[in-house]
């Protein structure tokens, strides 16, 4: 997978998430993305984003356009060094939630995207990958 | 500090979100508006989403949350104006914000809250019966 662009940001607070969302919007314009397919992608990313901070105690975020032999697409990268997540399978099920949220957060995500990987090491943090084709 | 602006119109409050929010500004209305519904003893809240372009979780959370604690404040409300990719989107969050009365746009919400203003004071007569 050939990447095209590539943004890069740091995760502190809920402005940051802000701005990830708008750089998912961007990459997902210029990539000719429907408006359907630009919701979707730029919610998932509002969600994570907002996982890494409230969660993940902050992070960064790679906001990229991609493209394969066949199709391009938005991919958005979200790491962070926070608590973890002991229990993935538990983590992605709706209305599962450690904190106030109703828990739709990674899950809902997942179903938003296409591609969608998670690894998470108790103590040491979270990184979760998605990825919309156009 | 950033606001998202109220305005009253009759007996009604009228809220039109027309920034990218980010959560601090979204907990901001939810404080707002329920001040303002006790302040000016409004029956309906219309909440116009006409130019959101993206309602997640969260935002949903907080539109759900508006709309009961005004209900508690004795007001109805009905948001408006959703964009039909929101509405997909929200869906397949799982989101589907059950429990708030919505209409496509302002004129027809605010027909939506006349009426259930109506049906409420009409509630309200055949119980003193």
């Amino acid at each position: 997978m050939k990447v095209l662009n590539s943004e890069s940001f740091e995760l502190r607070a809920s402005d940051d998430v802000v701005l990830v969302r708008q750089a998912a919007r961007r990459q997902a314009v210029a990539l000719g993305f429907g408006l359907v397919d630009q919701t979707k992608i730029v919610t998932a990313s509002s969600e994570l984003a907002r996982n890494t901070v409230d969660y993940g105690g902050g992070g960064k975020a790679l906001v990229e356009a991609v493209e394969n032999e066949r199709r391009t697409g938005v991919r958005l990268i979200f790491e962070d060094e926070g608590p973890g997540i002991e229990d993935i399978e538990q983590a992605l099920t709706d209305g599962f939630t450690s904190g106030n949220g109703m828990g739709l957060g990674l899950g809902g995500a997942k179903r938003l995207c296409h591609e969608f990987e998670i690894t998470s090491v108790p103590g040491q943090g979270t990184r979760v990958s998605i990825l919309r084709w156009k | 500090m950033e606001r998202i602006p109220i305005l009253k119109m009759g007996d009604f409050l009228l809220v039109t979100i027309q920034v990218d929010m980010h959560d601090r500004l979204a907990l901001g209305l939810q404080d707002d508006l329920t001040s303002q519904i006790v302040k000016h003893g409004a029956h309906g809240v219309l909440i116009d989403i006409s130019t959101l372009e993206m309602v997640d979780s969260f935002i949903g959370r907080m539109l759900g949350s508006i709309a009961g604690m005004a209900r508690l404040l004795d007001a109805h409300t009905v948001l408006v104006g959703m964009q039909p990719s929101v509405a997909i989107t929200l869906v397949e969050l799982g989101m589907s914000l059950q429990g708030i009365r919505t209409a496509l746009d302002v004129e027809k919400g605010m027909a939506a809250l006349r009426s259930a203003m109506a049906e409420a004071e009409g509630a309200d007569e055949s119980t003193e019966f």
